[in-house]
């Protein structure tokens, strides 16, 4: 746009740019009114279409890839299948079908949810604290979780397969209550340095948190060694054992968390400026920033009752977004669901084949790509601070 | 409203207590529709606290206000947001956002919860961005510009709210005098042309009286002057509440106050 392109000497005076008024008519002609200086921020079509792309593209690699290889052609077609009112031949036969439907189909689609939501939630905490740190895990929110969990599979002394068999309320609704009570206990601390608190000390106060549950966790864990194994297991991430019941365990929750996010990502972007600012907008912040606290720690406790502590996804997506598509919360949340599945299940991918047979933990995966990439953050974020 | 000359904001036995301490005692304040009323007084006088009751930031523990005839404590929050509009003292600039999307974030009050801004709300950010000469900086980042620059793109934020009653906290406090100049004639023109009604606060005391067509001073959580800049610029007022040795001088449009030393040099100072 040409009235970005001729930037003035800072501290210029005011008047020379009279004729503006006279080109903005003209630039777009055809139109009743003057045409606004320039489109608001939010989520622009061809990344909404870069992200669907990268969903699909996921979604077929996922199912095509492992032990035994299918053509991908095949596996789309094979997909497509599932959509009402489609029969395509797929060529496939019916051993290879039952591997699309039964085994790789729902742990792509649990990677995609697990993976949208953490990255959905990430994005909800930075813009909630105004801080770019803000992650699931590095507020405390997974480790409030987990030891909901442990203290959950330690009560049931399960032993056996499973973690999540059972009731599928308890464990995502201990989830929750672990995640909850975490993030509030994190805000508080980090609250307590009053109003000239930086970024940081939410992050130190999120560590503390971490570290104060996780030795929980370690306690309740030495009193009951014979579930150590199944812990840890689960603690590292996995997607390995998904079928369709963990889809449908987590799906109610996800919907729940991703509409009420979503629904307040204009909000997000008031809320930038500040409480009192966005008060002044007409806003509550303060209850705008519990219910999205509420909701964000919801999909978190959701996605860690399902695959364990599956860490960075929250803060590599939506940085990542932001960096290329806007700093608008209206582009970065759908953006992170898309683009945060996508991510996590082509992640699992690597995990189950770099090592094949064996598969190595997802969370391994994340945090080895994950801990450069905070490193990045930080680097630019101190930048940009300062 | 009464008839010939509407009130805007009416406070009265305001009483504010922050964390314990009391920081509005009693305070009474009205301003006229269209009028310039400029909050001054020592730091700590309670003058921003002053604003942010008026714009409904925090709540009072007695008395009251009232936005043109209307019971603040009445008016939602939206509604209220259409009525005032506040300019901090130095406002959050957050990272990455254009000067259009900062602007538009002003038509917040009449855009519907959870949905998006219309048509009508960018012709209004266009139009402000016109009327305060910003529209070459609409896709730059608003952190990109120069203090006198984010100036007047805060005033323009709060103009894109349509509220007749602007509330500005310290609004040249970051500027050199050129731009302060620049900024307050800015909103003289704006007050004017709209028949807004602003009440300010202010530290450099000529200033104040140079643009407010009242001056109200705050000390100690009370208001101790208020009269037109002539009456409350005193020698005597600002001896004694702001601890300070001044000289006023006769200006062309309202008494300058100039900062005397002391007559003892710092070297015959006591220590400590």
């Amino acid at each position: 746009m040409s009235t970005a392109e001729t930037p003035p000497p800072p501290g210029a005076p005011a008047e020379p740019d009279r004729d503006t008024r006279g080109g903005r008519d003209d630039r777009r002609t055809g139109r009743v009114g003057p045409a606004p200086y320039a489109r608001p921020a939010g989520l622009r079509r061809r990344w909404l279409l870069a992200g669907l792309a990268a969903v699909a593209v996921a979604a077929v690699a996922g199912v095509a890839y492992g032990p035994v290889s299918l053509p991908a052609g095949s596996v789309a077609a094979e997909l497509l299948n599932l959509v009402p009112g489609v029969r395509l031949d797929s060529g496939l036969n019916e051993r290879e079908v039952a591997i699309v439907t039964e085994l790789r189909l729902p742990r792509v689609v649990l990677g995609l949810l697990v993976g949208g939501t953490l990255a959905l939630a990430g994005g909800c905490y930075q813009g909630v604290f105004r801080n770019p740190l803000a992650d699931p895990h590095l507020l405390g929110v997974a480790a409030g979780a987990g030891l909901a969990v442990t203290a959950v599979i330690v009560a049931r002394g399960v032993t056996g397969a499973d973690v999540t068999v059972g009731l599928p309320v308890t464990v995502p609704l201990a989830a929750f209550v672990g995640a909850v009570g975490a993030v509030l206990l994190t805000y508080l601390l980090g609250a307590a340095g009053g109003r000239d608190r930086s970024p940081a000390t939410l992050i130190l106060a999120g560590v503390a948190v971490s570290a104060f549950l996780a030795a929980g966790q370690t306690y309740l864990l030495q009193n009951s060694a014979e579930s150590i194994q199944e812990v840890y297991s689960w603690m590292l991430g996995r997607l390995a054992t998904a079928g369709w019941h963990d889809v449908l365990m987590m799906l109610p929750y996800a919907v729940v968390a991703g509409v009420v996010v979503l629904l307040h990502r204009r909000e997000l972007d008031v809320l930038t400026v500040g409480d009192d600012e966005a008060g002044s907008l007409g806003l509550h912040p303060r209850r705008s920033r519990l219910l999205l606290i509420a909701a964000a720690s919801l999909g978190t406790a959701a996605a860690v009752s399902v695959s364990g502590l599956i860490g960075f996804v929250g803060i590599i997506v939506p940085h990542t977004i932001r960096m290329l598509a806007g700093a608008s919360y209206r582009a970065i949340l759908p953006l992170s669901v898309l683009f945060g599945g996508a991510f996590l299940a082509l992640t699992d991918l690597v995990a189950r084949t770099v090592a094949a047979p064996a598969e190595i933990p997802i969370g391994v995966v994340t945090a080895i790509l994950g801990g450069p990439f905070f490193a990045l953050v930080l680097r630019t974020t101190k930048r940009v601070e300062t | 409203m009464t008839g010939s000359a509407p009130v805007a904001v009416e406070v009265t036995g305001l009483r504010v207590t922050l964390d314990g301490a009391t920081v509005l005692a009693g305070v009474g304040l009205s301003v006229a529709a269209g009028e310039w009323v400029t909050v001054i007084g020592p730091n700590g006088a309670g003058k921003s606290t002053l604003l942010r009751a008026v714009g409904g930031l925090l709540s009072a523990d007695a008395g009251s206000i009232r936005l043109f005839g209307t019971p603040s404590a009445r008016l939602g929050r939206r509604e209220r947001a259409r009525i005032v509009a506040t300019v901090a003292q130095s406002p959050v600039v957050p990272a990455g956002m254009t000067v259009f999307d900062y602007v538009l974030l002003g038509r917040t009050p009449y855009v519907p919860p959870f949905g998006r801004e219309s048509a009508a709300d960018l012709a209004v950010v266009s139009d402000v961005l016109d009327r305060l000469e910003l529209a070459r900086f609409a896709s730059r980042p608003l952190a990109t510009l120069s203090g006198g620059e984010r100036q007047r793109v805060f005033l323009a934020r709060a103009l894109a709210q349509d509220a007749p009653l602007l509330l500005l906290d310290e609004p040249t406090s970051a500027l050199d005098i050129g731009h302060q100049q620049e900024v307050l004639e800015l909103v003289d023109q704006l007050r004017r042309d709209d028949g807004l009604t602003v009440l300010a606060t202010m530290h450099d005391l000529s200033v104040a009286g140079e643009y407010a067509d009242r001056l109200v001073l705050l000390a100690g959580g009370r208001v101790v002057a208020d009269g037109p800049p002539r009456e409350v610029l005193v020698e005597e007022l600002l001896t004694t509440h702001y601890q300070a040795r001044v000289r006023v001088i006769d200006g062309e449009h309202g008494p300058l106050v100039v900062p005397v030393r002391s007559g003892r040099r710092p070297a015959d100072r006591p220590a400590g």
